[in-house]
């Protein structure tokens, strides 16, 4: 019952976060704005994946986490590349 | 054991929920990517821990995971920085760029 | 000693993700040879034998002070989210360090990002050029003092 309520917390913090993130990759007026977000937006998720191997009881989710943190890395890297080709700043 | 994990959980929530309210607030990219570095990195190092003090038997997956992300989320938001910087999305309330007059600065 | 050193990385690191029972301290052993066969030349790293002193030295000088400066990091980008008027006076600025090896500026590079209010952006040769969401110094001697030298003291001993 407790644990409940403590996981509907959790899991709402997670969630406002993941909104403010996406409200500025929606908003961003520029594209490296948008891959600050995303990146924010891929740690959020990392978190929402763990706490739910914590609450599945199940540590198949660590294993998904890792390879997500690995692709997050990845993603993040190669958007930085594509902006640092662009030069001009309408979007 | 279990009021220990939670406690780590609910202050990893709070550090994501300020990282993503930093991303959302702050007024230039730069910033932005501070706020959204530094608060997620703590946020997933103090939720990973929380989730294996639950479970102890997942100590060394949680112990990897930290290690890999606090290595490659500084190099990521290194990298979206100077990619910004290079683009020539500079914002222009910068008070200093010692960066602008180095060698090789297209 | 090169060989080596990779082979306990793979093996530690296949071992934390697969567990520590029989079958999988051999097959791990197997893979790690393997993969360390293929992929040791691509390895650039030299081992010398003060090396267990040295992790030590990182593990229980280094890592605590970097655990601080982070907890102090976060609750400073608190402070500043969480005021209605965000207070900010940036800049780009020039610090030199006297680190020599790549991995040795990493960690330096990143343990600046991850303290209060900086942010590294580049590193070239002996200099790393840090985004300060407030400039205080005013020469290359004073910024220095301000955002490196905690993590420079520390980080000279162990990297050379």
């Amino acid at each position: 019952m407790t644990n409940d309520i403590l996981n509907i917390v959790v899991f709402s913090l997670l969630g406002l976060g993941v909104l403010f993130a996406v409200i500025r990759f929606i908003k961003g007026p520029k594209l490296s704005d948008r891959v600050v977000a995303l990146d924010t937006f891929n740690m959020i998720v990392i978190g929402v994946i763990a706490v739910l191997a914590a609450v599945f009881q199940n540590s198949l989710y660590l294993d998904i986490a890792m390879v997500y943190a690995i692709l997050a890395f990845l993603e993040t890297v190669v958007f930085a590349r594509y902006v640092e080709g662009k030069n001009d700043d309408n979007r | 054991m279990t009021i220990a994990s939670y406690v780590f959980l609910i202050i990893g929530g709070l550090f994501f929920l300020l990282g993503g309210l930093g991303v959302l607030r702050m007024p230039d990219t730069f910033n932005r990517i501070q706020a959204g570095t530094k608060a997620t990195t703590l946020g997933a190092f103090s939720t990973l821990i929380g989730v294996g003090l639950g479970n102890l038997d997942w100590a060394f997956k949680i112990v990897l995971i930290i290690v890999f992300i606090v290595i490659s989320n500084p190099i990521g938001s290194s990298a979206i920085a100077k990619a910004t910087y290079k683009s020539k999305q500079i914002p222009d309330n910068l008070v200093q760029d010692e960066l602008a007059n180095r060698g090789d600065a297209k | 000693m090169k060989y080596l050193a990779t082979f306990l990385v793979m093996f530690v690191v296949y071992l934390f993700l697969a567990g520590f029972t029989l079958d999988e301290v051999i097959l791990g052993s197997i893979v790690s040879a393997a993969l360390t066969l293929i992929l040791v030349k691509f390895v650039d790293f030299r081992i010398d034998w003060k090396f267990p002193w040295k992790l030590v030295k990182f593990v229980f000088v280094y890592l605590p002070l970097f655990i601080w400066k982070l907890i102090v990091a976060n609750f400073d980008v608190a402070r500043r989210v969480l005021t209605p008027k965000i207070p900010l006076n940036p800049g780009i600025v020039k610090v030199k360090t006297n680190l020599k090896g790549d991995f040795g500026k990493l960690t330096l590079a990143n343990s600046i990002t991850l303290t209060p209010g900086t942010l590294s952006i580049d590193v070239e040769d002996d200099y790393i050029y840090v985004h300060t969401v407030d400039v205080k110094g005013q020469n290359e001697e004073e910024n220095r003092k301000n955002i490196s030298e905690p993590f420079e003291k520390v980080l000279g001993g162990i990297f050379k």
